[in-house]
């Protein structure tokens, strides 16, 4: 007699279990120091990728015209750029739907780094971002060294040159 | 324990038809337009404040940090 109730109990448990698990199931994990980042002429990108990437410290930087702190990444990374031209590119890699809000961001923000719209969000969903903005910093052999969520300010910019100091150190 | 083919069925069909789904970051753009502010109206913003006051005998602590865009 006690079991039909605990199989019903169980059923009841199971329930919110399953809603819990759904949810979870659809999480991504993002790519990890250590790892290689894909490989970007795979991906369909609106705009031109930099010429020379090979060797060079790579940063990648997801963002969006809608996201306030990517706005305020842009000028630090514009100085990133200006102080380490020979040995930084900087490839900002837009999830933007509308070109148009691209455009008009960019007109506001202006910089001389690389700017493409992943426009079927291909590479930003292979690379699991976790926020917006999100970097990635890549050695000369394109494997992942540093990542950042989020800008925080100048501590973010602080970080990028204690980085891109470190990697230029151990670079053969 | 025998688990009868209609539960796990129903299971199956919670796990696939979940309705919480994961905003995925570069998913944010509506979420972050204006029109999802709840401070867009200034008129409508001084009522609901009157009425939570009123009904709360408390004010404030409406306020969302960032854009709304759950950047950061």
């Amino acid at each position: 007699m006690i079991m039909p109730h605990f199989k019903t109990k169980l059923f009841a448990l199971a329930v919110p279990f399953a809603l819990i698990t759904g949810v979870v199931l659809q999480a991504q994990t993002a790519l990890k120091v250590g790892e290689r980042f894909p490989e970007l002429g795979k991906f369909k990108f609106e705009g031109n990728l930099p010429a020379a990437m090979k060797g060079k410290i790579v940063l990648v930087d997801f963002w969006a015209s809608w996201c306030g702190p990517c706005a305020e990444s842009f000028p630090a990374m514009e100085a990133l750029q200006l102080k380490y031209k020979d040995h930084l590119v900087i490839l900002a890699v837009s999830v933007d739907t509308k070109p148009s809000a691209l455009e008009k961001f960019l007109k506001k923000h202006p910089v001389s780094f690389a700017i493409v719209r992943d426009a079927e969000h291909k590479l930003v969903e292979a690379v699991g971002a976790e926020a917006m903005p999100t970097s990635f910093l890549l050695d000369g052999e394109g494997v992942v060294q540093f990542t950042h969520s989020g800008f925080n300010g100048e501590k973010t910019k602080k970080q990028y040159i204690e980085e891109i100091e470190s990697l230029l150190k151990s670079k053969p | 324990m025998k688990i009868s083919r209609f539960k796990l069925m129903a299971s199956a069909a919670l796990i696939l038809t979940s309705g919480c789904a994961n905003v995925k970051p570069w998913q944010r753009e509506t979420l972050a337009d204006y029109t999802m502010r709840a401070d867009r109206n200034p008129i409508r913003l001084s009522q609901m404040q009157h009425i939570w006051f009123s009904r709360e005998a408390a004010n404030g602590g409406g306020g969302v940090g960032g854009g709304g865009c759950g950047c950061n």
